[in-house]
C-alpha cells in the first residue's frame, strides 16, 4: 500500500500543531514518512508526554525512605517490611469508556494491571474512581452499566479483588466521563523490574496477544477535545480480553522466575512504538525492529498500523539470549505469542523495517527526550464569593435528601458486581472507607483508599487538591493503617484556557503540601487533559490512590458501632457548609470556598487514631455530609440507632477537616478522653448509638425507614 | 490425606483452594490441565473457580475436554472424590459428572456477597460436619450460577436426597434454589458458593472450614 503525502490536513489530524511539525523537521533534517509522523505523534501527545504538565509534576515530593522506586516506571514501588514490596499505580480510561464503555472501562482496568505485573508484581487489590454525568442525562445510565460491567468483566476473569472506589454523578460529567482504574501488587523488594535495556544487540522479545487494527491512534485521541464526530472516533477503542491477560500475568511472572529478563515493558499507549523507545531510552541504546516478525492478527497491516496499534496484553521485553529456549517454553506452556522482533543496537536510532523498507530511521534519544514542554500560561482561581445564608432545615430531612442520592447512597449495586474477595485476602471489602487486604501468608496487609471532592477543587484548588490527599490520609487511618504512598490521576479539562490550566497548578501545589506534611510521597501517576466537550470542561478531578500498611492484625480497627457505644468526635466542627453535601443536594447550590485543610491537625489527630488503636472499637472519617451522614452510615453498618445531642444544621452536616466519628465503650470513651487532651487533640462526646431510630436533638426517624432509602437510592436513579 | 487442585489457565481460585484443603490438614498437589494423567494416590479432586479457558462462550465447555478432565472423570467413576466450585461445578456439568446446567443469572449481572446457605444433607462426606437445616453464610462471585434442571431431575434429585445446599435468598434464579448439588454415590460434589473463601476468621467467616474438616475426617475413615 502507498503511504499518504504528508500534508497539512494529515499533521493536524496527527494532533500535531505547526510549530510541533517544524520542530520535527528540526530535528530529521527531512519530511518524515507517514509511520515517523504516527510515531512523532504517539510520542508528543499529551497522553504519552504530559507536556502541559511535566513542569509542575516535578514540583511533586516523591521520595521518602519508604520509596523504593518513584514516577517515571511503570508503577510506583514502596517497601512494606520482610522485603516484601507494594507496586501500584492509577491510570485514567476516560476518552474510551465515554465512547464505549464496556470496552473502554475493561481495557483500563487491563491496562493498570499490566503495568502492575510488568513490574514483576502479582496484582493484589483494585480500585476505580468513577465520575458520571447527571443522572437525569439520557447517556448516564447507559455508561453507568456499561462502565461497572466492563470493570467487573475484565477484574472478576482476571481474578483481582476490588476493594475499593468512588462513583460521583454531576452535570459536568455529561460529556466526559471519567473512569479511574487503580492497582496494587506485591513484589519482592529485590526482585522488582525495570524498563531501562542493556546491553547491544540482545533480541527485543514481543509477548502476548497478536497485533491487530484496534486502537490505532487512540492515545492521540486521548488528547483531544470532543465534539459532535464522536462516534467516528469508536474504532480507535480497543478491545480487551482478560482471560490472555491472565495468562500474560501468569507467564511474565513464571518467566520473570528463570532470570532471562533484562528488562521489559508493557505496551500501553501507543503500543509497540512508545515501549520500544522507552526500553532503549533510559537504556542509552537504539532499538532495530523488524516488523515482518511481529505476531498480526489481521493480513496486510502496514508499518503504521502495527506502530500504532493498541492492541491489549502485550508486552515487550529485552532477553538474555541465552535463555532464549527457557523462556520461550514458559510461553508455550500458556500458549501465547513469543516473537523476537528486533535487538538492541549501540546507535542512537530507532530503526523501523518492514518488508526490506525502512519504515522509520529516527534518532531515538531526540524522539524520546525532545517532546514539546510547555509552560502553559494560567491563572489562579478567583477566591470564592462567601457563603450567603443557608436557610433552617429539618436535619432528618437533609440526611434523607443525602442519603437517597446517588452520589452518597450505598453502592452496593457497584460492588456487588465486582468480586472482592477472590484470592482470599479479603479483611475488608468495599462500601464504607478504606478497603484492607491481607499480604499473603504473613500478619500484615494493607489498606487502600481513592478520594477527591471535585466541588471543593473547582472552588478552591489548592485547598481542594490537598483535601483529597488528607481525605485519603484519614480513610487509611481511620482503619488503623499507616499511610505509605501515594499515586494521583489528574483529570482537567483543557489545559490551553488559562484558567484550566491554573486548576490544575493550583490542585497539584496543594496535593504536593498534603503529601509532603502527611508523609505520604507520589511514587506514580497519571495526567488526564481536554476532558471537555463542545468547549465544557469537566470539575477538576485530581484522583488520590493511596495506600497504607497494618504490620499486625491487632493495629486494625474493622469494628462495627453497638448500642450502646458512645459517639466521640476527634476534631474541631465550626460548621464549614461553604461547597457542602448539603448544600448541593438539597439546595442544589455549589457556593462558597471549600473546607481549608489543617494539615498539622491532620498529622496530629490522625497519629492519635493509631496510637489509641485499642481504645476504639469502630471509626470512620468525616468528609462531605459531614458528621449526620457518617453517623447514619456507622449506625447502619452497625444494625443500631444513633441519637446525636445537636439538631444544628451547621454541626451536622459542616464539612469542617481532620475530623473522624469513633463508636467505643464507655470505658474506652473516658480513656480516650483524657489522652486527648493530655496530647492537645480536640475531642468531644456527640452522643450515643442506640435504639432503632436516627435522632438529630429532638427530631428523629427509624433508622430501618432509613437505611431502606440508602440502599435503594442507587438503583433507584440509575440502576 | 492427598488432595489435587486441577489449574487451567484462567483459574484464579486454585490458590485459595488448595490453602483451604491444607488447612483441613491435607497433602496439596497442583495439576496442570495439559497433565494426562493425575498423579497417583489422590484421595480428592479439587476443580476450582474462575475462567478456566476465558469462558467467553459456555462456562466449563472446554474445560470439560481438557486432557486432565478425562482423567477426572475416570477417577470419579472409580468412586473417587471430587469437588467443584464455582467455575468447577460449571465443567462437572459440562462433562456430565453432575446433572443440570449452569446458564446465566436472572438479573445478567456478576454477583459477588456472602448469601445465606442451607445445608439440605448432611449424608455425604461433603457435609458430614453440618446439620441438615443449618444456614451458613458463605460468598457467592459468578455470572452464570443460574442451576437449571427440569422438574423431573429436580424431583430426583429432592427424592435421592442429593441437593446439597439451597440459597435462602436465591440470588441468580436457580431452580428451587439449589446451590450444590451430588452425583448418585455422593462423591462428587458441585457448588456455585465459596466455601473455600470462608476458612479464615479474619476474613469471610469460617463457615466452611467445617466442610474441608469433614472431608479429611470421612476420606481418613473411608
Amino acid at each position: 500500500m502507498q503511504d499518504p503525502a504528508i500534508t497539512p490536513d494529515l499533521i493536524a489530524a496527527h494532533g500535531l500543531k505547526p510549530d510541533e511539525y517544524a520542530r520535527i523537521l528540526e530535528i530529521i533534517g527531512r519530511e518524515p514518512t507517514f509511520t515517523e509522523l504516527g510515531i512523532f505523534s504517539a510520542m508528543w501527545n499529551e497522553h504519552c508526554s504530559y507536556k502541559s504538565s511535566k513542569k509542575w509534576l516535578r514540583t511533586l515530593p516523591t521520595t521518602g525512605p519508604q520509596v523504593i522506586c518513584g514516577p517515571g516506571e511503570n508503577a510506583g514501588v514502596v517497601d512494606i517490611g520482610d522485603g516484601q514490596a507494594v507496586v501500584f499505580k492509577m491510570e485514567s480510561h476516560n476518552h474510551p469508556s465515554y465512547i464505549e464503555p464496556y470496552q473502554g472501562a475493561a481495557t483500563g482496568v487491563g491496562g493498570i494491571l499490566r503495568d502492575v505485573f510488568t513490574m514483576g508484581a502479582r496484582p493484589i487489590a483494585a480500585m476505580n474512581s468513577l465520575s458520571f454525568g447527571a443522572t437525569d442525562h439520557p447517556k448516564t445510565r447507559q455508561l453507568v452499566h456499561g462502565v461497572v460491567e466492563g470493570v467487573g468483566g475484565y477484574g472478576n476473569c482476571f481474578g483481582v479483588p476490588t476493594v475499593g472506589g468512588e462513583v460521583r454523578f454531576h452535570p459536568a460529567y455529561n460529556g466526559n466521563c471519567l473512569v479511574n482504574a487503580f492497582a496494587a501488587g506485591l513484589a519482592d523488594a529485590d526482585k522488582i523490574f525495570y524498563s531501562a535495556a542493556s546491553g547491544v544487540g540482545m533480541p527485543v522479545v514481543y509477548l502476548g496477544a497478536k497485533t491487530g487494527r484496534d486502537g490505532v491512534g487512540g492515545a492521540t485521541m486521548a488528547s483531544a477535545e470532543f465534539d459532535d464526530t464522536i462516534e467516528e472516533k469508536r474504532p480507535t477503542v480497543q478491545v480487551g480480553d482478560p482471560f490472555t491477560e491472565k495468562r500474560l500475568m501468569e507467564a511474565t511472572l513464571e518467566l520473570m522466575q528463570t532470570g532471562a529478563v533484562i528488562s521489559i515493558q508493557d505496551m500501553g499507549a501507543a503500543g509497540l512504538t512508545c515501549s520500544a523507545v522507552e526500553m532503549g531510552d533510559k537504556g542509552g541504546l537504539g532499538v532495530k525492529l523488524q516488523l515482518d516478525d511481529v505476531p498480526q492478527r489481521e493480513p496486510n497491516m502496514t508499518a503504521y498500523e502495527m506502530m500504532l496499534s493498541e492492541s491489549q496484553e502485550r508486552m515487550l521485553m529485552v532477553l538474555r539470549p541465552d535463555k532464549e529456549a527457557e523462556a520461550r517454553a514458559v510461553f508455550v506452556k500458556w500458549d501465547l505469542d513469543f516473537a523476537i522482533v528486533g535487538e538492541t543496537i549501540a546507535e542512537d536510532r530507532f530503526l523501523v523495517l518492514h518488508g526490506n523498507v525502512v519504515k522509520a530511521d529516527l534518532p531515538l534519544a531526540t524522539l524520546s527526550g525532545s517532546a514539546p514542554e510547555y509552560d502553559r500560561p494560567w491563572v489562579e482561581t478567583p477566591a470564592a464569593d462567601p457563603l450567603t445564608e443557608v436557610p433552617e432545615i429539618d436535619p432528618i430531612d437533609g440526611l434523607r435528601a443525602l442519603i437517597s442520592s446517588p452520589n452518597y447512597a450505598a453502592k452496593q449495586w457497584v460492588y456487588e458486581q465486582y468480586d472482592q474477595m477472590v484470592m482470599s485476602d479479603t479483611v475488608r471489602t468495599p462500601g464504607l472507607g478504606a478497603g484492607i487486604i491481607r499480604v499473603h501468608g504473613t500478619e500484615k496487609s494493607l489498606a487502600f483508599t481513592s478520594d477527591v471532592t471535585p466541588r471543593y477543587v473547582k472552588a478552591n484548588p489548592y485547598q481542594g487538591g490537598a483535601q483529597a490527599v488528607a481525605e485519603a490520609y484519614r480513610n487509611l487511618t481511620a482503619v488503623g493503617a499507616t499511610p505509605l504512598a501515594t499515586t494521583d490521576n489528574l483529570n482537567f479539562g483543557n489545559p490551553e484556557k488559562p484558567e484550566i490550566m491554573g486548576q490544575l497548578v493550583g490542585a497539584i501545589k496543594g496535593i504536593g503540601a498534603a503529601v509532603a506534611a502527611l508523609d505520604m510521597p507520589i511514587v506514580s501517576g497519571n495526567v488526564s487533559l481536554y476532558n471537555e466537550t463542545d468547549g465544557t470542561g469537566i470539575l477538576p478531578t485530581p484522583t488520590i490512590g493511596a495506600v497504607g500498611l497494618i504490620a499486625a492484625p491487632e493495629l486494625a480497627i474493622t469494628g462495627t458501632a453497638r448500642d450502646g457505644h458512645v459517639a466521640l468526635v476527634i476534631g474541631d466542627t465550626t460548621g464549614h457548609l461553604g461547597q457542602s453535601a448539603l448544600l448541593a443536594e438539597v439546595f442544589n447550590r455549589e457556593e462558597g470556598d471549600a473546607p481549608h485543610v489543617d494539615l498539622a491537625a491532620e498529622k496530629r489527630n490522625g497519629d492519635f487514631i493509631r496510637a489509641n488503636h485499642v481504645l476504639i472499637t469502630a471509626c470512620t472519617d468525616l468528609s462531605d455530609g459531614g458528621l449526620a451522614l457518617a453517623a447514619f452510615e456507622m449506625a447502619e453498618a452497625g444494625g443500631t440507632g444513633v441519637h446525636l445531642d445537636t439538631a444544628d444544621m451547621a454541626q451536622l452536616f459542616g464539612e469542617d477537616q481532620a475530623r473522624y466519628l469513633i463508636a467505643c465503650n464507655f470505658d474506652q470513651a473516658e480513656a480516650l478522653m483524657t489522652t486527648a487532651a493530655q496530647a492537645g487533640v480536640p475531642i468531644h462526646s456527640v452522643g450515643k448509638f442506640t435504639g432503632d431510630t436516627v435522632r438529630f436533638g429532638h427530631v428523629e426517624a427509624p433508622l430501618a425507614d432509613l437505611a431502606a432509602l440508602y440502599r435503594s437510592g442507587f438503583e433507584t436513579a440509575v440502576g | 490425606m492427598k488432595a489435587a487442585v486441577i489449574v487451567f489457565p484462567g483459574s484464579n481460585c486454585d490458590r485459595d483452594l488448595a490453602v483451604a484443603f491444607e488447612r483441613a490438614g491435607m497433602d496439596v498437589t497442583m495439576v496442570w490441565h495439559k497433565d494426562t494423567a493425575l498423579p497417583e494416590g489422590m484421595d480428592i479432586i479439587g476443580i476450582p473457580g474462575g475462567f478456566s479457558f476465558g469462558d467467553y462462550l459456555r462456562c466449563g465447555a472446554i474445560a470439560a475436554n481438557s486432557p486432565i478432565c478425562r482423567s477426572v472423570v475416570g477417577h470419579a467413576e472409580r468412586g473417587g472424590y471430587v469437588l467443584g466450585i464455582c467455575n468447577g461445578f460449571q465443567v462437572l456439568t459440562e462433562t456430565g459428572l453432575l446433572p443440570g446446567a449452569l446458564m446465566r443469572n436472572a438479573n445478567l449481572k456478576f454477583i459477588c456477597k456472602s448469601v445465606g446457605l442451607k445445608v439440605e444433607t448432611s449424608d455425604s462426606a461433603f457435609t458430614a460436619g453440618y446439620n441438615a437445616g443449618q444456614v451458613l453464610s458463605i460468598p457467592v462471585a459468578h455470572h452464570d450460577g443460574n442451576y437449571n434442571a427440569d422438574a423431573e431431575l429436580v424431583a430426583r434429585l429432592t427424592g435421592e436426597d442429593r441437593i446439597a445446599f439451597t440459597y435462602m435468598d436465591n440470588p441468580n434464579g436457580s431452580v428451587a434454589d439449589i446451590a450444590g448439588v451430588l452425583s448418585e454415590n455422593r462423591r462428587v460434589l458441585g457448588m456455585m458458593p465459596h466455601p473455600e473463601r470462608a476458612v479464615d476468621e479474619r476474613h469471610g467467616g469460617t463457615d466452611g472450614s467445617a466442610m474441608f474438616r469433614a472431608l479429611m475426617d470421612q476420606l481418613a475413615t473411608a
